[in-house]
C-alpha cells in the first residue's frame, strides 16, 4: 500500500499560469510551484492567501486537483464567498503566497480495483489520486462514480475518460447520466467487485458512502472538509469527531480518514 | 560611519528576551507546528497553548469562524494536559535557545497552584503565563479574570507556588481593566499581558443558528487592535510592572504602536495563521524602524508616545 504520508511543507510564492473559468461558478487555477509539485501527494492541500487584505483575513484551504511535470499544480475551486471571489480576479503572471503541502493524503492500493465516489467539487482531490494511480498503471480496474446537481456542474468527466477510466454519472435534475444521487450508482454489481473506495463530496454523501462501505466490509477512505484558520495543526479549529470520541484535526490527522474511524452524525 | 545595530532585547522582570516579539498562546501550538516555516530561535520567546492539569478535549465543532478582519474562536482549551506536555512537547522546546513560556489554566485555585508547582519543578521553562481570561470554558478562566479579588487570589496562589516569573493574561471583557491589572500587580505578578480575545458571536441567517457550536467565542485579529492598544496604554500608565501587548498585531507597524503605547513586549497571535512568517517580518521591521529613527535600543521606544 502506498501510504498517504505527509510531505515537507513550505511557504512559497507561486506564479499563476492560468486562472480559467470552467463552468457554473467553478474555476481552475494553475500555478507554477515546483517545491510543492515535487513532493505533494494525493489528498493533501494548500493554504492559499488570496491577497494582502485584512478582510478576508485568513488563508483558504484548497485540495490539490492535479500535478503536471513536477512543476505545476492545479486547484479546482468554486466561488463561494469573499475569498474565492477575490481569487477569480488574479491573472496570469500574478503571484500567490502558498503554504503547503499540508495534511495527510490518501493511502492507496494499486493492485486492487479502485472506485472513486465524487460529489460536486469532491472530484477535485480524487482527480489527482486517479492521475497517480493510472500513471503507475498496474492494470487493476479503476472506476469513477460522479454526481452533481446538473450537467453543467458535472466536472472532469471528459478528462477522466481520457485517462482510460470508466465513468458513471448521476445528476439531481437528470440533465446528464442517471437522475438521482451519486450513491444510487453504487450498485450491487459494483460492490461485488470488492473495490477500495475513495470518496469526497458533501457530508451527507460521504456518510452514505461510509455506511455502505461498512455494510459490505469495503475499505473506504474519505476526504473531509472543514473550516480552517491555520492548516498547520496549531489553532485546533478544524477538528472532527472520531468514533472513539477523539476530536482530531482535519488539517493534520486528515483531511483523509479511514471512513470507519469517523463519527458520522 | 557604520552604525551599530540597535539592541532589541527587553526585560520582563527577571526574564530577558532577545527581542520583544513573542507568540501568543493558542496560535502557535507547542512550537513544533511552525518549525518548518519559522526560525524559532529568532523569536523573543514562545508562549505555548494553554495547559490544564488534565488533558481537555475542547469544544465540539464548529470552533472557528471568520468575521470581517477577525477570527472568532471557541476552541475550549483543547490541550494535552501538563504531564503529556512535559513528556512529549517540552523536549523539543527545551532544545531551542529562546525562552519558553507556558500558559496555564485551572478550574479552581488549587489547580492553578498545582500547575505552577509542577511546571516549576522541570527544566526548560522560563516563565508562566496565568490565563484568567479564556472566554470559552465554563469553569475557570475568565471567571477569575473579571473579578479583581478573584484575579488577585489566583495570582497570589501561583506566586506562592511558582519559582518562575509570572505573567497574568488579562481579559478585555471587563468594565475596568486597570482595576484588574493593579490587583494582580499588588498580588505579586511580574508582568501582565493583554488583551485576550473579546467575546463575540456570529449567526448564520439562512439557518438562524449560531456559527459556533459554543454559540459565543473570542474575537481576535486586526478587528480588535484599537481596543487592545487603548487598554495597553491605560494599563501601562497605571502599573509599574511590565506590560506585554497583544491583540491584532499583523505587522511591525502594529507592534510598534503597542511599544510606543507602553508595552515592553508584544505577542503575535492570529497573524501566525495568516502569515506563518509574521513574527520574523515583525522582528526585522522593528529593527529597521529603530535604525531609521535613531533609537539605540527598543527600551527607549517603549512608552514614548507623544501627547
Amino acid at each position: 500500500m502506498v501510504r498517504g504520508a505527509r510531505s515537507k511543507m513550505d511557504q512559497v510564492t507561486a506564479t499563476v499560469l492560468e486562472n480559467r473559468f470552467v463552468a457554473s461558478s467553478v474555476y481552475r487555477l494553475r500555478i507554477e510551484a515546483p517545491a510543492i509539485a515535487r513532493v505533494v501527494r494525493p489528498g493533501q492541500f494548500l493554504m492559499l492567501r488570496v491577497g494582502q487584505t485584512l478582510d478576508p483575513l485568513l488563508r483558504r484551504p484548497f485540495s490539490i486537483h492535479a500535478v503536471h511535470d513536477s512543476r505545476t499544480v492545479d486547484i479546482l475551486y468554486r466561488v463561494v464567498g469573499k475569498g474565492t471571489n477575490l481569487l477569480t480576479a488574479i491573472k496570469k503572471g500574478g503571484k500567490l503566497d502558498i503554504v503547503g503541502p499540508l495534511g495527510r493524503g490518501f493511502s492507496w492500493r494499486e493492485d486492487l480495483p479502485s472506485l472513486f465516489v465524487a460529489g460536486g467539487m469532491g472530484i477535485a482531490p480524487l482527480f489527482f489520486l486517479a492521475q497517480i494511480i493510472t500513471q503507475n498503471g498496474t492494470g487493476a480496474k479503476t472506476s469513477v462514480l460522479i454526481g452533481a446537481r446538473n450537467k453543467i456542474e458535472l466536472l472532469c468527466v471528459k478528462e477522466l475518460k481520457a485517462m482510460g477510466l470508466q465513468v458513471e454519472a448521476a445528476t439531481e435534475d437528470g440533465s446528464a447520466g442517471k437522475r438521482g444521487l451519486v450513491t444510487d450508482l453504487l450498485t450491487r454489481k459494483i460492490i461485488t467487485s470488492r473495490p477500495v473506495l475513495y470518496t469526497c463530496g458533501p457530508y451527507p454523501m460521504l456518510r452514505a458512502v461510509a455506511h455502505l462501505a461498512r455494510e459490505h466490509g469495503l475499505s473506504c477512505q474519505v476526504s473531509l472538509e472543514s473550516f480552517m484558520a491555520c492548516g498547520l495543526g496549531a489553532c485546533l479549529g478544524c477538528v472532527a469527531e472520531m468514533r472513539n470520541g477523539d476530536l482530531v484535526r482535519v488539517c493534520k490527522e486528515g483531511p483523509v480518514f479511514d471512513a470507519y474511524e469517523v463519527a458520522w452524525k | 560611519m557604520k552604525k551599530t545595530r540597535p539592541d532589541l532585547s527587553v526585560r520582563i522582570g527577571l526574564l530577558r528576551l532577545q527581542n520583544p516579539v513573542l507568540t501568543a498562546s493558542g496560535t502557535f501550538g507547542y512550537g513544533q507546528e511552525y518549525a518548518g516555516l519559522v526560525d524559532l530561535n529568532r523569536l523573543g520567546g514562545i508562549i505555548v497553548k494553554g495547559l490544564s492539569l488534565q488533558p481537555r478535549p475542547g469544544n465540539m465543532p464548529p470552533r472557528t469562524v471568520e468575521t470581517p478582519c477577525g477570527l472568532l474562536n471557541a476552541i475550549g482549551l483543547q490541550n494535552v494536559g501538563v504531564e503529556n506536555f512535559i513528556a512529549d512537547k517540552l523536549p523539543f522546546l527545551r532544545n531551542l535557545s529562546i525562552p519558553v513560556i507556558v500558559n496555564i489554566l485551572g478550574q479552581d485555585i488549587k489547580e492553578y497552584r498545582k500547575l505552577a508547582e509542577r511546571l516549576s519543578s522541570v527544566e526548560g521553562i522560563a516563565a508562566l503565563e496565568v490565563n484568567i481570561s479564556c472566554p470559552n470554558v465554563k469553569a475557570g478562566g475568565v471567571v477569575f479574570g473579571t473579578d479583581y479579588k478573584a484575579a488577585a487570589r489566583v495570582t497570589r496562589a501561583v506566586r506562592a507556588a511558582a519559582e518562575l516569573p509570572i505573567i497574568v493574561k488579562l481579559s478585555p471583557n471587563v468594565t475596568d481593566i486597570v482595576n484588574i491589572a493593579r490587583a494582580v500587580e499588588e498580588a505579586g505578578a511580574d508582568a501582565v499581558s493583554l488583551i485576550n480575545t473579546l467575546t463575540g458571536m456570529a449567526i448564520d441567517v439562512e439557518t438562524r443558528r449560531p456559527k459556533l457550536h459554543n454559540v459565543t467565542g473570542g474575537l481576535s485579529g486586526p478587528a480588535i487592535k484599537p481596543v487592545a492598544l487603548r487598554m495597553v496604554w491605560q494599563v501601562a500608565g497605571a502599573v509599574k510592572i511590565p506590560v506585554i501587548g497583544c491583540g491584532g498585531i499583523m505587522t511591525a507597524a502594529d507592534a510598534l504602536e503597542f511599544l510606543i503605547a507602553g508595552a515592553c513586549a508584544v505577542q503575535v497571535g492570529t497573524a501566525n495563521f495568516v502569515n506563518p512568517r509574521a513574527t520574523m517580518e515583525i522582528i526585522s521591521g522593528i529593527e529597521e524602524y529603530l535604525v531609521r529613527h535613531n533609537f539605540k535600543d527598543v527600551k527607549s521606544l517603549v512608552g514614548s508616545l507623544i501627547l
